[in-house]
């Protein structure tokens, strides 16, 4: 427990070790706002990497847009609607709701009742042949 | 459900995570649409890249159909398509601005003397702030606005003579091609 307390605090500490910025927001409030955002916020031309991670020049120049807006006292929510009209949904790595992702969103429920739909169908069917036959439950290779 | 038909089951939801795979592997997640399209172009006011006392902007060629190239030095693409922009320049339909972008004034000035200048004119954004207002994230970039104001078109990468006749030259000839 206490080992992974310790293992739990070094990992939080480390992931905000690595802030690239030479420059910090002196409201030490407004600098953690910073790092939670740009970590939300996808680069554009490294894919898979988030601006705060990125090194390409066009996500430094988004982190000194996103630094200047919260100086500016704009809140994440302006900051995201300022950067999703310029760049799309695709800046955002956890997408809007709309009728676009409306499968993406609802696919782990889907999965969900259809994994639980199909245990239910087993177990029925094999309450019923147990039932039926005792013997034949160890050895039933057939369903599943 | 018929015992005999149930081997269908896996092979249909196989056949469905085929026609994803097909479809998926066909996007290039290196374009991504740009959200401006149909909108008004963001405005913009920037020093000349020839001359830093004279400002160039969108308000400079507005009323009529133009060109927007995103182009920098450090950028291989832009050299790449240096050659088509000389021919669309050269061709005359629509007036070509470029926008400079992070880049360094003297070598892009060097660039222009040495390739040729496809650029009515050139706005010279060394910090990339009009660039984020345009959503651009790799250059090259050209985008087409209408004679409305609004952006019609964005490609992304390298213009070639073939994207230029079937991606553009349609979209002109419906929005007119002004003055």
């Amino acid at each position: 427990m206490n080992r992974a307390a310790c293992l739990l605090a070094s990992l939080l500490i480390a992931s905000n070790a690595h802030a690239i910025d030479a420059e910090r927001l002196e409201d030490p409030a407004l600098q953690q706002r910073y790092e939670q955002l740009t970590h939300e916020l996808r680069c554009l031309v490294c894919q898979n990497e988030t601006i705060a991670d990125s090194n390409a020049t066009l996500a430094a120049d988004l982190r000194r847009e996103v630094r200047e807006m919260m100086k500016a006292g704009k809140s994440d929510v302006e900051i995201r609607t300022f950067l999703t009209e310029r760049y799309g949904d695709f800046v955002l790595y956890k997408p809007p709701v709309t009728p676009r992702t409306w499968l993406l969103w609802a696919a782990p429920v889907l999965l969900l009742l259809g994994g639980a739909a199909v245990a239910a169908m087993v177990i029925r069917r094999r309450i019923r042949t147990a039932h039926a036959d005792p013997a034949t439950l160890e050895e039933e290779p057939e369903n599943l | 459900m018929k015992q005999n038909l149930r081997f269908l089951v896996p092979a249909a939801l196989f056949a469905g995570l085929i026609v994803f795979f097909v479809i998926g592997l066909q996007l290039n997640p290196g374009e991504i649409r740009s959200p401006l399209i149909g909108k008004p172009a963001p405005a913009f006011s920037l020093e000349s890249l020839g001359n830093p006392a004279t400002r160039v902007g969108s308000a400079d060629l507005a009323g009529r159909p133009w060109l927007l190239n995103v182009w920098a030095t450090w950028c291989g693409g832009c050299r790449q398509e240096h050659e088509t922009l000389l021919e669309i320049a050269r061709e005359g339909r629509v007036p070509m601005m470029g926008l400079n972008w992070r880049d360094d004034r003297a070598l892009a000035l060097q660039w222009l003397a040495q390739l040729g200048n496809p650029y009515v004119s050139v706005a010279y954004d060394p910090a990339g702030r009009t660039a984020i207002d345009w959503g651009v994230y790799g250059a090259p970039e050209t985008f087409l606005i209408g004679a409305d104001g609004k952006v019609l078109h964005k490609q992304i990468g390298v213009m070639t003579p073939e994207i230029w006749r079937r991606d553009f030259l349609p979209l002109l000839a419906e929005t007119g091609e002004g003055p």
